[in-house]
């Protein structure tokens, strides 16, 4: 059990602050007409966004492999029903 | 195994045995977010025009406000696991507690934003993209609605001198939810409100 330091609280004002920028580009680009980028950007930026808050803010950057492998399974197992699903509605 | 208090004798194990009993907990409930995650998929490739045509009608500037105040919401929520592990009990229930008011700004907002499309007479039977939109949103609403009352706990936990800079459990399982929470909006705001 790692004690409050500084430096938890220095590493969340960062975090914070690379969240709003990102939540600011976000929004900017739906502006933009890409076309299909459009959908590209907004996941690669979402994603960007919830590893930050899953590596900083629920600490998952300095756990064991156990606690990696509880929050990677459902990520696997949720890729696997949406593109299970995919491969049935879109084929029929 | 044989304690009669049915808790672990060594305070770390019970620390990390609560943390991976979380992070299950998290598991099922990416799942079960998942499943409305899958709809949203299938029917948007299947209608991409209707989808188009009908996002446009949610209001993405109160969906960025919202993430902002979720983003600052799970900022306090860190400042105040901070606070307790230092043993700042009394700042430790002032940011869990300004967590809480936040968490009522966002289901205002939210509230203001369902008043809004129920007025233009836009309901969950409208169409299929406004019946993933509600169900979405809704069963998020209902855990940030679940998250006040957790973190409202854990405030009360505090204020009964419960919780120290030696055992903060409570406080850092609760966050690790709230941050959850967060992460589903993260998801949630560009696929609902900013592609089409």
């Amino acid at each position: 059990m790692a004690h409050g330091t500084g430096d938890s609280r220095r590493t969340g004002i960062a975090v914070f602050a690379a969240l709003l920028l990102l939540t600011v580009v976000t929004v900017l680009v739906s502006y933009v007409d890409l076309g299909l980028w459009n959908t590209v950007v907004a996941l690669l930026i979402a994603s960007v966004k919830a590893s930050l808050v899953a590596l900083f803010f629920m600490h998952l950057k300095g756990e064991s492999r156990l606690v990696w492998g509880f929050a990677l399974f459902p990520i696997v197992f949720l890729v696997l029903i949406i593109f299970g699903t995919l491969s049935d509605t879109m084929l029929r | 195994m044989s304690d009669p208090s049915g808790e672990h004798a060594d305070p770390a194990v019970a620390f990390e045995s609560a943390k991976l009993g979380v992070w299950t907990f998290l598991a099922t409930e990416v799942l079960l977010f998942g499943a409305l995650f899958t709809a949203y998929t299938v029917f948007r490739m299947k209608y991409p025009e209707m989808f188009r045509e009908e996002h446009a009608k949610l209001d993405r500037v109160l969906g960025a406000v919202n993430t902002v105040v979720l983003i600052t919401s799970s900022l306090l929520v860190v400042f105040g696991v901070d606070a307790i592990k230092r043993g700042k009990a009394r700042l430790f229930e002032a940011c869990f507690g300004a967590t809480i008011l936040l968490a009522a700004v966002f289901l205002c907002v939210k509230y203001a934003e369902y008043s809004a499309k129920f007025h233009h007479g836009i309901y969950p039977r409208t169409n299929l993209f406004f019946s993933i939109y509600f169900m979405l949103t809704g069963l998020h609403g209902i855990h940030v609605l679940l998250g006040m009352g957790v973190l409202a706990y854990v405030i009360f936990l505090s204020r009964r001198g419960r919780l120290s800079a030696r055992y903060y459990t409570p406080a850092e399982m609760s966050g690790l939810y709230w941050h959850f929470v967060d992460l589903v909006w993260i998801y949630l705001f560009p696929l609902l409100y900013l592609i089409g």
